[in-house]
């Protein structure tokens, strides 16, 4: 047969494998300035952009989409023209994709800084960014498909289903939870509001787990592990269970990120039950990694890519049935809202995804360069440090998590709290600090890492086009007793519609009834829209991340209620565009804050947290004291609103910033009563406080949970 | 009052979580069986194809 000749483009894989290294520091170190700024609250500058409410979606975002999704890129462009045996699909959208990806990166984390944010966790780009992604996805995808429509190879290797149902899944999932109302330029609100809108987000935010960190890393993990250990991988019949068991069971497992809230118990026992079936896939995937490995293990003493592949893979182990226990209704009422679920999570970013991400550009880079490794000495150094780096993260996080969680819920003899929720966190101040050693080490593992590559660049010899040859692909005509997988495996389409309706099926089930529920709601009558204030307000909390510390969701226990008030009810977020529950109790919960102190303890608070709460840890916010509200966007935000269906009275948006007018001064007349107040505004150089961010947001926090507060008698616990 | 309430008044509501446990054993099953089943020549063709796609450094 005459063999074709053609080349691999060896020079995209090469930009999005410096990429990747340089996101990588610059994630790391956010993380690690987030991780010490709650250790000693001092670095958070008094400065806006530099506060944890907006560094914290800084660092998640550079970690999963700039490091690891340029370490997705870097995999899928070399291991897929290798598989299918044939150059990208075009050059010019490799370019496309490439820098396009980086802009977003770059402007993502600009309009984070500057406040820009849907307040959606993982998701939180604006509209703008969110319809680049997407085009910048579909770039991606022709790419990617163009080229597996021009393969040389008759089968599609276990890893490119993997990249098929990631780009489909991942697509879905953006398109579906970013559906948002643009009011202006980067200023948008979601589309669904409250319960509906908990649902949509963490059925994106697990699956944005399972099919941006976890699939296409398998896929990566089914290429390069074979490739590293020099061998097939050991089942291929259970890879094969594996994917489709995986990518079948994961989309549904969303709602084990809403246990005990008000999301209907229906969707979560569905949340739990897929959770725990996704042990029997994982672990199947796990195995199959380090089965792989058999009759090798003496070389992972040696060898730092294989070390690295190992840890990565027990890692994902442990995440992975670590994962269904935290999803038992018994277990998250521990774990959620404390410092265990950061843990949990970073066994997977940092072994599964860091050190994945290391073993191949440590696999890759010599042999882009046609070179040695510099130093394998210097490598196995970063393995070590990478891996008590995990160790000083993981175990001081759950220490802190059992400790926090405990005390949350100790009473006294006598039937009263035993800790303050302040206590609870200087409990676990010196934990903070333990961990931000473990992120150090990481670090520095890494930037060994970097110092190691550069060297093995210098002295290597790249090449941009590898030659290759391969005989052109036979038409294979389906002939009668084939299974009928291989019908499937041979249009790529297929794979690509099957993956999707896979995944479709687990969306639609656990979604279209709780939709339905909308119009079964009686609306709590006492539920009343926000008045334009207080929506200029949570646009601040909004804008400040203030989600990422504090939750609004007071769960059915006993503690909960004790510490907080009445339990959070669905009704009571049905104008909530978008449903600000969070998933982190850094800080208490504020659903019953409002009301709960006078206008001029907020105003010290927001000031300076310890003349309130001494030994908080609460980022001062003396800027809203002196930036001021928006009031031309009032009748846009109004506008808004009813469309998304709050039933604001019609053309109420010409009258909505006298309403303001009243409130806002009433507000700041109450806070200048205090001869404190008066001082702090004399220093600053404030004469007057009503259209100021800090009105707005009193209002707001003032408002929160106050609603049924009259309703309440009637309420009984739903567990 | 308890959400299973507005649950309940969508109509057939409790065919759902049957439906999803159907759903997902057939699924399981047929997935099963295609594994087990697929030619050993196939399996190991398949298995190969990341090796040997290069010349090794």
């Amino acid at each position: 047969m005459q063999l074709e000749r053609f080349s691999y483009d060896n020079k995209i894989v090469k930009w999005f494998a410096t990429a990747t290294i340089v996101w990588g520091v610059v994630g790391f170190l956010a993380g690690l300035l987030i991780a010490l700024q709650l250790a000693f609250p001092a670095l958070n500058f008094d400065w806006a952009p530099t506060t944890f409410g907006r560094m914290r979606p800084v660092h998640t975002n550079a970690v999963i989409f700039a490091f690891v999704g340029n370490g997705i890129f870097m995999g899928v462009y070399y291991s897929l023209q290798r598989l299918v045996k044939a150059r990208l699909f075009s050059d010019l959208l490799s370019k496309i994709h490439f820098w396009g990806w980086q802009l977003i990166i770059v402007f993502g984390a600009l309009s984070l800084w500057m406040g820009y944010t849907t307040g959606k966790e993982y998701a939180e780009l604006e509209w703008p960014l969110d319809i680049a992604i997407t085009l910048i996805w579909v770039v991606f995808g022709v790419n990617m498909f163009g080229t597996i429509l021009k393969r040389r190879e008759g089968h599609l290797y276990v890893a490119i289903w993997f990249y098929i149902a990631t780009w489909v899944t991942v697509a879905m999932l953006h398109i579906v939870n970013s559906i948002e109302l643009p009011i202006e330029f980067m200023k948008s609100y979601s589309w669904y509001a409250g319960v509906q809108d908990a649902l949509v987000q963490w059925w994106y935010g697990h699956n944005a787990v399972a099919f941006f960190l976890t699939t296409p890393y398998l896929g990566l993990m089914y290429y390069f592990l074979p490739k590293a250990a020099n061998r097939p991988v050991y089942s291929y019949r259970l890879s094969i269970i594996h994917f489709w068991a995986l990518i079948f069971i994961y989309i549904w497992a969303g709602p084990h990120h809403l246990l005990y809230t008000a999301l209907p118990d229906w969707a979560q026992s569905l949340g739990v039950v897929f959770s725990v079936m996704l042990i029997a896939p994982s672990w199947g995937g796990m195995i199959n990694g380090l089965l792989t490995l058999r009759g090798a293990w003496d070389r992972v003493r040696e060898d730092a890519v294989l070390k690295f592949m190992v840890v990565a893979i027990t890692a994902y182990g442990m995440a992975t049935f670590e994962g269904p226990m935290l999803s038992l209704k018994n277990v998250n009422a521990i774990s959620h809202f404390s410092d265990w679920t950061i843990a949990h999570v970073h066994v997977g970013a940092l072994g599964w995804n860091g050190f994945l991400t290391f073993a191949v550009l440590y696999w890759l880079i010599p042999r882009l360069w046609r070179t040695e490794l510099y130093s394998k000495s210097l490598a196995n150094a970063h393995f070590w440090l990478g891996t008590l780096g995990i160790v000083f993260y993981a175990v001081p996080m759950y220490w802190a998590g059992f400790t926090q969680a405990l005390n949350w819920k100790t009473f006294t003899p006598e039937g009263q709290l035993q800790y303050s929720f302040l206590d609870t966190v200087n409990m676990i101040a010196p934990m903070y600090m333990l961990r931000s050693l473990g992120g150090l080490l990481y670090l520095t593992g890494a930037i060994l890492m970097v110092v190691n590559i550069w060297k093995t660049v210098a002295r290597g010899n790249f090449q941009e086009n590898e030659e290759a040859e391969a005989p052109a692909l036979v038409k294979v005509e389906a002939h009668k007793g084939e299974h009928w997988h291989r019908f499937i495996e041979r249009k790529p389409l297929q794979m690509l519609f099957w993956s999707l309706v896979m995944v479709a099926i687990g969306g639609a089930i656990e979604m279209i009834p709780t939709f339905l529920v909308k119009e079964n709601i009686p609306t709590i009558s006492a539920v009343k829209p926000y008045t334009p204030l207080e929506l200029h307000g949570r646009d601040i909390y909004i804008s400040e991340g203030c989600y990422t510390c504090h939750s609004q969701m007071v769960r059915p226990f006993r503690d909960e209620v004790v510490r907080y008030g009445e339990y959070s009810k669905a009704g009571e977020f049905v104008y909530d565009h978008p449903f600000q529950w969070g998933s982190k109790r850094t800080g208490p919960d504020l659903a019953r804050v409002g009301g709960k102190y006078p206008n001029s303890w907020h105003f010290n608070h927001m000031y300076q947290p310890t003349s309130t709460s001494p030994k908080s840890i609460m980022p001062r916010y003396t800027w809203l004291l002196t930036t001021g509200i928006d009031i031309m966007r009032t009748p846009k935000m109004i506008k808004g609103m009813q469309i998304l269906g709050v039933p604001y009275e019609s053309g109420y948006h010409n009258r909505a910033n006298s309403d303001l007018d009243v409130q806002a001064k009433a507000i700041a007349a109450d806070l200048t009563k205090e001869k404190e107040i008066r001082q702090i505004m004399e220093f600053e150089g404030v004469k007057d406080l009503t259209y100021t961010k800090m009105v707005a947001l009193i209002a707001y926090l003032q408002r929160i949970g106050t609603d049924i507060k009259t309703v309440s008698a009637d309420a009984k616990p739903i567990h | 009052m308890k959400f299973i309430n507005y649950l309940k008044s969508i109509q057939d509501v409790r065919i759902f979580p049957m439906v999803s446990l159907f759903i997902f054993t057939a699924i399981f099953a047929v997935v099963l069986v295609y594994a087990m089943k697929a030619s050993k020549q196939y399996i190991n063709q398949a298995k190969q194809i990341p090796l040997g796609d290069e010349k090794e450094c």
